[in-house]
């Protein structure tokens, strides 16, 4: 006799879990709006670190929904549905911004760090003023970060998003990127080196 | 060691993925190298806590966005 895979979970959490997905896949209206109204603020705000433009985060969330409804038979229960959806938002913010790609991409080489003939760097590095970590504590230095982070090369900032902020291993990245892992490797050491420059001006001491 | 070749392989030594001795010795006697490798790691920390926090950066999502995700369940494509 097969138990009822609701009874197997145990926390109240994975109950209320499981309830919302047999509903779901019972095909209930109220349940798919139950977890549309519960996850869509959350998702929009994962899309805008990818997409810049409010409407296309939107748009991006939009069609992460409809993937997700379409594909809810072979959704695990392993993970949670939040932890789901938000892998789902990636993969449709990636998507649509491969889709959107036009120019070539501006070139990182001058927002890195520049050397002397001999090795030696052009600029000595300063110290950061107890500025830094605390300073994003305030919404107006998270705000500046986030501007910064935005005038990488798109490729870039790709890649810095997918490692440092979403937390995902090097393999993972690549493989949403379509690159090698060698490649994730390189474009993450430029893309942190290159906000690091992009960040010094405003955070080393007795900067603004 | 010059730091040029340093900040090249500063990614791999903070992953333990070089001889840490020759990066070592070049931390010891340059100075500038030292900062950078501490600010490069406060980047880090910092890019992650400016858009870490999803639920900040976000008001009430918009109505017509849920009724319009919703409608579209209705009529598969
Ligand atoms: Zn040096």
């Amino acid at each position: 006799m097969n138990p009822d895979p609701s009874l197997m979970v145990s926390s109240p959490e994975e109950r209320e879990e499981a309830r919302l997905l047999s509903a779901l896949r019972a095909g209930e209206d109220s349940a798919y709006e139950e977890l549309v109204r519960l996850h869509t603020g959350r998702l929009l705000a994962v899309a805008r670190r990818f997409v810049r433009n409010p409407e296309d985060a939107q748009d991006v969330v939009q069609e992460a929904f409809i993937s997700a409804f379409r594909s809810l038979d072979r959704f695990e229960g392993t993970a949670q549905l939040s932890t789901w959806l938000h892998r789902i938002v990636v993969n449709a913010a990636l998507m649509r911004l491969r889709s959107r790609r036009r120019a070539p991409e501006e070139s990182i080489e001058e927002l890195l760090p520049k050397f002397l003939e001999n090795g030696h760097a052009a600029e000595l590095s300063r110290e950061w003023g107890v500025s830094g970590e605390e300073a994003v504590q305030q919404a107006q230095t998270r705000h500046m970060v986030r501007q910064c982070i935005e005038r990488l090369p798109e490729s870039y900032r790709l890649v810095l998003i997918l490692r440092d902020i979403e937390e995902m291993d090097t393999e993972e990245a690549a493989k949403l990127m379509g690159i090698t892992a060698n490649a994730v490797k390189i474009r993450l050491h430029r893309a942190r080196q290159a906000l690091r420059g992009l960040l010094d001006p405003h955070f080393r001491e007795g900067g603004a | 060691m010059t730091c040029r070749e340093f900040i090249e392989f500063l990614m791999q030594y903070l992953l333990g993925e070089v001889d840490r001795e020759k990066f070592d010795a070049h931390l010891a006697v340059c100075s500038s190298c030292v900062n950078y490798l501490k600010t490069y790691q406060q980047t880090v920390k910092v890019s992650k806590a400016a858009l870490a926090d999803l639920d900040e950066s976000l008001p009430k999502p918009p109505e017509e966005l849920i009724r319009a995700i919703l409608a579209s369940r209705m009529k598969p494509r």
